[in-house]
Parts: structure tokens; C-alpha cells; sequence
């Protein structure tokens, strides 16, 4: 059986969505090649192919592969799965673009989100909001899946593999790429972070989520979230949105603030390993899942955070 | 400009699911069902382009049980026209959904597919790309946006690091993201109305259609649970229960 693994990246560099989806691909088989798909990414199929266990990278180039367009990653990877018997995709926005279509080209179900592999065939993913885990087992010859990435430990760096560079697929004729608008910041990936730091609605304006929440973060070298409610009022960006809709997180700590738990924000970081709350409601949600819970307005207890956080040499 | 709009019945996102003690499934006996969401945002968008004279017909179909026809309904009382449901008491897979999908809008011939990104109970996201590359249409998922002129439509996309924003032929799929609109409520008079608009049922077998599942559940559980901790004082004992109890600082 071998596995092709499609890797998350900006162009720029590999993100460590990577890294975990290889170890998921390597309980399936031994045999795991990455695909790097994009546009002047040679550096990203350098570091993908340093991942111990990879066998293979393939490098392909275009600029619709570099736009991330689903009809032209589709095109890419489904005369490929002629050598491989699955394929796994990061469920980041991106991955879920493209990923069902393969799966629609190849006739087969798409496994989606998978946490955990059961054997060649069977896996687990959540449901319902995380509320409820469905271990499936696939009858398809070929396996398109997407991966969970932080349910996984990242594979490490050590390996040598050979990149080999392919053609990319012709340009989509019926899509057009605009423009783009990202957003730019030197803090850690969210989804990746080791720490991160939430705001809810109680921020009320943009700028005191700006005021409070980021210079938090950034004492802590944190990732920046937010619930859908602050993001809808347009406090946050959307890609901030943590949340079965929005992305799913699992830091070593995740500090909410102002944010009440409700089970569409919990699913996306009840797997955090240590949960902090700041709630001025001590009967609000999060609190049942929070490890430590401080009852307070946040407007007194960030600044005092801060100073003690500041004592305690960070 | 015939828009078509594929909703789900779904769990009420309010309620917590649950899971059967014989690890079969989720336990829906007695348990509020509502429209998905993002397929409520989905009809507001086709009913809000028929507003603008931009849309002709807007029609709202779903794929389920008998019951989905009230879902169905409150389609129709937000602004759909008319109402397909292909009866089924099966649970399909998003590919099967897609292929049934695909086989109305042969039917149909809408020049406009606007559909929700994911529903929460399967949470799959896939039946809208899937549908696209089964009818060789564009797509564009995730939309926070969407403008239509022509024979092409605009649309302002969610993405990883921001958004993004492409343009598509029609005829086109679109699925929707949480901040592309804001769902009216059905007043009551719309409900009235609602009630004598067109609702046709049709078997799911007449379609013809392979909806086999390709996936066994092999078993549904409940994860983990997480049990409350201990309330602090200050923030000052916050950090100090961070650095040495739980050592995450
Ligand atoms: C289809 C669907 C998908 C969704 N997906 C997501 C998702 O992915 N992610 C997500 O987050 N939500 C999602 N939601 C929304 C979710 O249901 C909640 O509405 C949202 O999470 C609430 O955000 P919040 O906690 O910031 O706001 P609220 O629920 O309004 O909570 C604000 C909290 O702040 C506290 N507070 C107020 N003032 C202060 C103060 N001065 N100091 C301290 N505390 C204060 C209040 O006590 C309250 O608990 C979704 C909903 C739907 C229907
Ligand atoms: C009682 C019951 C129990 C179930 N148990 C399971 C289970 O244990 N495991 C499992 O995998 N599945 C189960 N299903 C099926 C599952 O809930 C989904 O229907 C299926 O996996 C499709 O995925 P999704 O809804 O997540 O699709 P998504 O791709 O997330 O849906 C996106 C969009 O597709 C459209 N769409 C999807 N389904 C329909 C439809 N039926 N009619 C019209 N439009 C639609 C909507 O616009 C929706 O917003 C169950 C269904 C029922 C009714």
C-alpha cells in the first residue's frame, strides 16, 4: 500500500499540518510520498523532504497550484492516485476545498477529519460537533481522507528524500482568481500555537479585542482566537474563528476570555491540554471544561495578569 | 435565473447530541430538528437575489424523510418558490447526496447551485465540492460574499489565512459560510403562504440513482469528557498554578 500526502503550505514554508498528517499516512503504510503543490515552493519540498519516513516528494508548479484553485489540485492529484492507494489531505479550509473532489473523480467516499486510524480500512472521526466519535471503516479501493492534524504528534525532521518535480495540470477554464487578502502576522500559526488566546463578545469593539487580547498573546508568544460572536461583530479576522466551523485547536494552553462555551466554540478546543477561563458569569459554560476558572471582569484581570505574568519573568 | 437550494434537516444546533448507550448512532428520538444553519444561509442568499431581480424561481429541495418536508417548508416560507423532496429513509453519504443532487439538477437545469458548507451533524463539508466536479461546474466554497452579474458570479471566499476572492461561469456552485448573511425569521403570514406553495414528493428509487453507502459504522461513541477544575482567586494565583502545577508556562 503506498500514501500520498498532501502537503499544507504557503508557498513560503511547510506547515507543521505536514508533519502530522505523515505520521497518520505511516500507520497506514510505509510507503508515504508528499506532494507539494504550488507556486515557487521549492524551499517547502526542501523541508518536506528532510520529514522522517517520506519516501518521495513531488514538487508540481503552476500559478492556479500557487492560488490553491480545487479544480486544480483535483486535476493534479487524480491521475496520480494510479500509484497510490489513499490519500490524505490537512482538513484545513484548503484541504476540505479539494479533497471531496478527488474523491467525487474517484468514485469513493471522502473520510473526513479523521482523529485516529483503526487499520488499513478504519478510522474515527468526530461528529456532531465533536460530541459524538463514529468509527467508520471504508469499503472503497482507494482512501481519500482529511486528517485531524492536531490529534497527531508532527513526524520528525532527519530524512533525505529525493524531490521530484511533475507537470502541473492545465488551467481551469470556468474559474478565475480575483485577488486575495491575507492576513499578516508574525505570531504562530493558530492551529499549530502551543499557547493561545481567545477573545469573545464580551470585547465589544476591535479595538479593545486589540487592546487586550494581542499584547496577552504576544507576552506569551501566543496565537490569537476568537468565537464566531467576536468575529461576526467584526472584532476579529475570520480565520481567527475557532469553533466546529471555524478551526480546530489543541495547544498545551488555551486561555478564554470572555467567551461563554458554547458547544460550537467548545468542539473546537475542548482538546487543548490546559483550559483557562476569564468569565465575569460564574455560571457561563467554559467554565465546566476550563482546568483553572477566574471569576472576573476581564477588564481588571488581564492588566493584573499581565503585571503577574510580568512577575513571574515572562 | 433559476437558483436551486439543497437543505438538510438536521439536529437543532442548540441541542446537545447524544449517543446511544448501544453505540449505534446518535440519539434523535424527541430531539428538536431544525434546518441546518448554513442551509438556512444558503436560502437567504437565493431569496435575497430574487429580491434583486437577479434571481427568477428559487427552489429548495431536500433529501430525507417525510418529516424534511416541514424543513422544506420553512424554506418556502422564507422565500423559496417551490419545494422538491426526494423521500428516503436511508442515511446517505455526501458522494450519494452529490450523485441525487446531480440527477435533480438535470431536471431542473438551474444555472445556480447555492448549498451550505457543512451541516453539523455529518460534518463533512464535501456535498458541494463533490457535486461540482460530478457536474464539471466551478465552484466556490466558503463564500462570505457573493455577487452575480451576467453569466458570471463574484465570490468572496473564507480561507485559510484570510480571503480570497475568485470569479465563476455559470452555471456554478456556491456554498455558504457563516458571514455571508444573516437568516430572516418566517413571519407568520409567510408561513400561511408557505403552506400552498408547490411541495413535490418523489422516491428516492425513481431517480435511479447508486446511493450505496461505501462506509460501515462500525461503532459511535462519546469522546472523553473533560470535568471542571478549580476556580483561582487572583490572576496572580493563575500564573502560579500555570508554572507549577500544570507547567505550561
Ligand atoms: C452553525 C453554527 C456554527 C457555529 N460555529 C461556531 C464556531 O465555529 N465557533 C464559535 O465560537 N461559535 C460558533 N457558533 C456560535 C456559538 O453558538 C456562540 O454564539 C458563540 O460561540 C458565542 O460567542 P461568545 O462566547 O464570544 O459570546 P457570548 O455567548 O455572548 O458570551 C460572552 C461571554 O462574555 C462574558 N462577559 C461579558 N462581559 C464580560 C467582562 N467584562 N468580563 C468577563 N466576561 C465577560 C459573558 O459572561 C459571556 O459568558 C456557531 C453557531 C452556529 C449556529
Ligand atoms: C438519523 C440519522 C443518523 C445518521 N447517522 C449517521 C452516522 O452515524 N454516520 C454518518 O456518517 N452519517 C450519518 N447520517 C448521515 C449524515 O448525517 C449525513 O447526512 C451525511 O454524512 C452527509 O454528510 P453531511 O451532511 O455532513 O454533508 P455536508 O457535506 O457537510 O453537507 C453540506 C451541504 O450539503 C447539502 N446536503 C447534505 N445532505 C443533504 C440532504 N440530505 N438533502 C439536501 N441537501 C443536503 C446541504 O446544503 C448541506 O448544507 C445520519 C443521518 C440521519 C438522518
Amino acid at each position: 500500500m503506498a500514501v500520498l500526502v498532501i502537503a499544507d503550505h504557503d508557498n513560503a514554508s511547510l506547515k507543521d499540518n505536514t508533519e502530522k498528517t505523515v505520521t497518520a499516512a505511516l500507520k497506514l503504510s510505509g510507503d508515504v510520498d508528499v506532494l507539494v503543490a504550488g507556486q515557487g515552493c521549492k524551499a517547502v519540498a526542501d523541508a518536506a523532504a528532510k520529514i522522517t519516513g517520506v519516501r518521495k516528494v513531488l514538487l508540481a508548479e503552476s500559478a492556479e497550484l500557487g492560488e490553491g484553485l480545487a479544480e486544480s489540485m483535483e486535476a493534479l492529484v487524480v491521475p496520480l492516485m494510479a500509484n497510490y492507494d489513499a490519500v490524505l489531505t490537512p482538513a484545513t479550509s484548503q484541504g476540505k476545498n479539494f479533497s471531496p473532489r478527488i474523491a467525487a473523480k474517484l468514485d469513493v467516499a471522502q473520510i473526513s477529519e479523521i482523529v485516529d486510524v483503526v487499520d488499513g480500512s478504519t478510522f474515527v472521526r468526530p461528529i456532531y460537533a465533536g460530541n459524538a466519535l463514529e468509527t467508520v471503516q471504508s469499503a472503497d479501493a482507494k482512501k481519500v481522507i482529511t486528517v485531524r492534524a492536531t490529534s497527531f504528534k508532527a513526524a520528525a525532521d532527519g530524512g533525505s528524500a529525493k524531490v521530484e518535480t511533475i507537470a502541473a495540470p492545465a488551467k481551469p477554464a470556468k474559474t478565475h482568481f480575483v485577488d486575495q487578502k491575507l492576513v499578516k502576522s508574525a505570531r504562530p500559526e493558530l492551529t499549530g500555537a502551543k499557547i493561545v488566546v481567545s477573545g469573545g463578545r464580551a470585547m465589544g469593539s476591535a479595538e479593545e479585542f486589540q487592546k487586550v487580547i494581542e499584547p496577552l498573546a504576544d507576552k506569551l508568544g501566543a496565537a490569537v482566537g476568537a468565537s464566531r460572536a467576536a468575529v461576526d461583530a467584526g472584532y476579529a479576522p475570520n480565520d481567527y474563528q475557532v469553533g466546529q466551523t471555524g478551526k480546530v485547536v489543541a495547544p498545551e494552553l488555551y486561555i478564554a476570555i470572555g467567551i461563554s462555551g458554547a458547544i460550537q466554540h467548545l468542539a473546537g478546543m475542548k482538546d487543548s491540554k490546559v483550559i483557562v477561563a476569564i468569565n465575569k458569569d460564574a455560571d457561563a459554560p467554559i467554565f465546566q471544561v476550563a482546568d483553572y476558572g477566574l471569576v472576573a471582569d476581564y477588564k481588571a484581570a488581564v492588566p493584573e495578569l499581565m503585571s503577574a505574568l510580568a512577575a513571574a519573568g515572562k | 435565473m433559476k437558483v436551486l437550494v439543497p437543505v438538510k434537516r438536521v439536529i437543532d444546533y442548540n441541542v446537545k447530541a447524544r449517543v446511544k448507550p448501544d453505540q449505534t448512532g446518535v440519539d434523535l428520538a424527541n430531539v428538536k430538528m431544525s434546518m441546518n444553519p448554513f442551509c438556512e444561509i444558503a436560502v437567504e442568499e437565493a431569496v435575497r437575489l430574487k429580491e434583486k431581480g437577479v434571481a427568477t424561481e428559487v427552489v429548495a429541495v431536500s433529501i430525507g424523510p417525510a418529516q424534511a418536508q416541514e424543513t422544506l417548508r420553512t424554506a418556502l416560507a422564507m422565500g423559496a418558490d417551490r419545494a422538491i423532496l426526494v423521500q428516503t429513509s436511508d442515511d446517505l453519504e455526501p458522494l450519494a447526496v452529490a450523485k441525487v443532487l446531480k440527477a435533480l439538477v438535470g431536471k431542473e437545469s438551474p444555472d445556480l447551485v447555492v448549498m451550505g458548507k457543512q451541516a453539523i451533524d455529518g460534518d463533512n463539508n464535501a456535498t458541494g465540492q463533490m457535486l461540482a466536479t460530478l457536474l464539471d461546474w466551478p465552484q466556490a466554497t466558503f463564500a462570505s460574499a457573493l455577487e452575480v452579474s451576467g453569466s458570471k458570479a463574484k465570490v468572496t471566499r473564507e480561507v485559510d489565512g484570510g480571503l480570497q476572492t475568485l470569479e465563476v461561469d455559470l452555471p456554478a456552485v456556491v456554498t455558504a459560510d457563516l458571514r455571508l448573511n444573516e437568516p430572516r425569521y418566517a413571519s407568520l403570514p409567510n408561513i400561511m403562504k408557505a403552506k400552498k406553495k408547490e411541495l413535490a414528493v418523489e422516491e428516492l428509487a425513481s431517480l435511479g440513482v447508486d446511493t450505496a453507502p461505501r462506509l460501515k459504522v462500525v461503532k459511535v461513541t462519546e469522546p472523553s469528557k473533560r470535568t471542571a477544575g478549580v476556580k483561582v482567586e487572583t490572576a496572580a494565583d493563575l500564573v502560579s498554578k500555570l508554572k507549577t502545577e500544570a507547567g505550561v508556562l
